[in-house]
């Protein structure tokens, strides 16, 4: 039996402080996840006044299973990997929110951030980390069946799905993973994946051929989920053929990629047409002393290791920023 | 053969050092146990040496009747929280708090211990005018990073509220409630028997839900 004790959330060692409302910060940054917290860390090190609101602390990590292409481990769970970055940071004495999200920003030369809950901050500079969020297929019969069949967390969801059939849709690495976690349980695992090959990473490819009861439709889409009060199967179109045929399954989890966190941004600074916000190579936004970095941005390959990397540019972009102000 | 290796139980030990009154547990098992009922006994045994704040009684779910039906135990393993006078929490774990689950078991010593920040007043309001009997159960999964914060919500609203109980219920061990419920993604909230409530919802949204029930 494992235990995934989450130490950050009952740890009294540690020296952060309130985000007050009366103080006008030189940075604030936005999320939780590891661009945010190592931008978090790039700040207090650079010594500028610095606040961070954190909807939740490790975000995506924290739903990991295991990680292994973050250096330094070979292995390591997600919440272990998160318990290290919010111990890293709740080291300063940063301003700290935590357990709410932001719902609007009013730009300036002293920027606004307003709470879910109605509590306003200042700073000089703001760094945008919202992260991403599972995507929706947006077909019929989805919304309706969620959790009725209509599942997003294969770990969280697989024992329901023992000895039942199920459809995978997306053939990344999310999907795979997902169809090795219900192959292990479920009679049997059909992967529905849009383009003509699966993206996933070669080692969960040949993780997955080693199981029998997995078979591939390539090209295909999913046009309709079918079910009443549960899922009762799928409807499949092959897309060169446009042919449409009827899946009898119990379960279908989505795993089709992710959307950004980026509502917050609408309208304040430029987004792309997958929603994700624009960032130039030093991670500054078309606003000026709004920066971002992470999942929401328009940066390629969604990596821990990538969205670390470009918390710390924003960062130090932001440091420089409020220096030249 | 222990269930913490060393560092899991001087995290713990750490943790629970923030406890501030005794805590009492009444655990539920029979006679002849069930392998679930006698692992979850071992995993409290080991627990409760870890801080001289808590202590285990262990109760005979069919000789004890009357002492389960105090509690309002239907099934087992059944960890129930008490405070440190022995009176009822309304805070409930069916089956064994691993995995993910150990948060909200330890949030909810805590909590119970006093060791809680205040919720805010206009929630605490709305909270404190809830007069019917509430009966929250949320299924979880061990492997579900999502469930613990269910479970803490509910267990917080029954802490505050003695109309209100709430269960956290593990799904694989009681596969035959999961089915009665149509659990097929956790975690499930299930108010009264006839509000459901699916995904970690924020604490407000629960609240909303109760006063629909």
């Amino acid at each position: 039996m494992d235990f995934n004790i989450n130490m950050t959330a009952f740890s009294t060692e540690h020296r952060t402080v309130p985000l007050q409302s009366s103080v006008l910060y030189d940075v604030i940054i936005i999320g939780g996840g590891p661009a945010a917290l190592t931008a978090a860390v790039y700040c207090m090190r650079k010594g500028v006044k610095t606040g961070l609101i954190a909807k939740d602390i490790g975000g995506q990590v924290g739903e990991t299973s295991g990680i292994e292409n973050y250096l330094g481990y070979k292995y390591i769970e997600g919440h272990e990997l998160v318990n290290k970055f919010a111990e890293h940071v709740k080291q300063f004495e940063i301003g700290f929110k935590e357990g709410i999200g932001v719902s609007r920003i009013i730009d300036g030369k002293e920027k606004s951030i307003i709470l879910e809950s109605g509590e306003q901050y200042r700073a000089k500079a703001i760094i945008l980390a919202t992260g991403s969020k599972w995507k929706k297929l947006n077909v019929p019969g989805e919304d309706k069946l969620i959790g009725k069949g209509v599942a997003y967390c294969a770990i969280c969801d697989a024992p329901f799905f023992a000895e039942k059939r199920v459809v995978v849709v997306g053939g990344g690495n999310s999907g795979v993973e997902a169809a090795i976690d219900l192959a292990k349980v479920a009679t049997s695992v059909t992967v529905v994946q849009f383009l003509d090959a699966l993206t996933a990473d070669k080692i969960l490819l040949d993780k997955l051929k080693e199981f029998s009861n997995v078979k591939v439709l390539y090209e295909h889409a999913v046009e309709r989920i079918l079910g009443e009060d549960r899922v009762s199967g799928v409807a499949i179109v092959d897309r060169k053929t446009q042919k449409v045929q009827e899946l009898k399954v119990d379960g279908i989890f989505i795993q089709i990629g992710l959307i950004p966190n980026s509502e917050m941004a609408k309208g304040l600074v430029e987004i792309n047409e997958r929603g994700e916000i624009i960032v130039d190579c030093a991670c500054r936004t078309s606003a000026e002393g709004i920066f971002a970095a992470g999942d929401v941005t328009s940066v390629p390959y969604k990596q821990i290791i990538i969205a670390a990397g470009e918390g710390a540019k924003a960062a130090l972009s932001a440091c420089d920023y409020v220096m030249r102000q | 053969m222990a269930l913490f290796d060393e560092k899991v139980s001087s995290q713990l030990k750490s943790i629970l050092s923030g406890m501030k009154s005794d805590i009492q547990l009444a655990f539920f098992t029979q006679e002849i146990e069930c392998p679930m009922c006698r692992e979850t006994r071992l995993f409290l045994e080991e627990f409760c040496a870890l801080s001289g704040k808590l202590t285990l009684s262990v109760y005979d779910f069919v000789k004890d009747k009357e002492k389960a039906e105090t509690h309002r135990v239907d099934k087992i393993p059944a960890i129930v929280v008490l405070d440190s006078k022995g009176n009822d929490t309304g805070i409930k774990f069916y089956g064994l708090p691993g995995g993910y689950e150990i948060n909200s078991f330890i949030k909810s010593l805590l909590e119970a211990s006093g060791q809680k920040e205040e919720l805010p007043a206009l929630l605490m309001s709305r909270v404190m005018a809830i007069k019917k009997d509430i009966h929250i159960q949320v299924f979880v999964t061990l492997s579900c990073p999502f469930c613990p914060a269910a479970v803490m919500a509910a267990h917080r609203l029954a802490l505050e509220n003695p109309n209100i109980r709430a269960d956290m219920v593990e799904s694989t061990t009681f596969v035959p409630l999961a089915v009665r419920y149509g659990v097929q993604s956790v975690p499930m909230t299930v108010i009264n028997e006839t509000q459901k409530l699916i995904g970690a919802q924020p604490i407000e949204r629960l609240v909303e839900a109760i006063e629909n029930a």
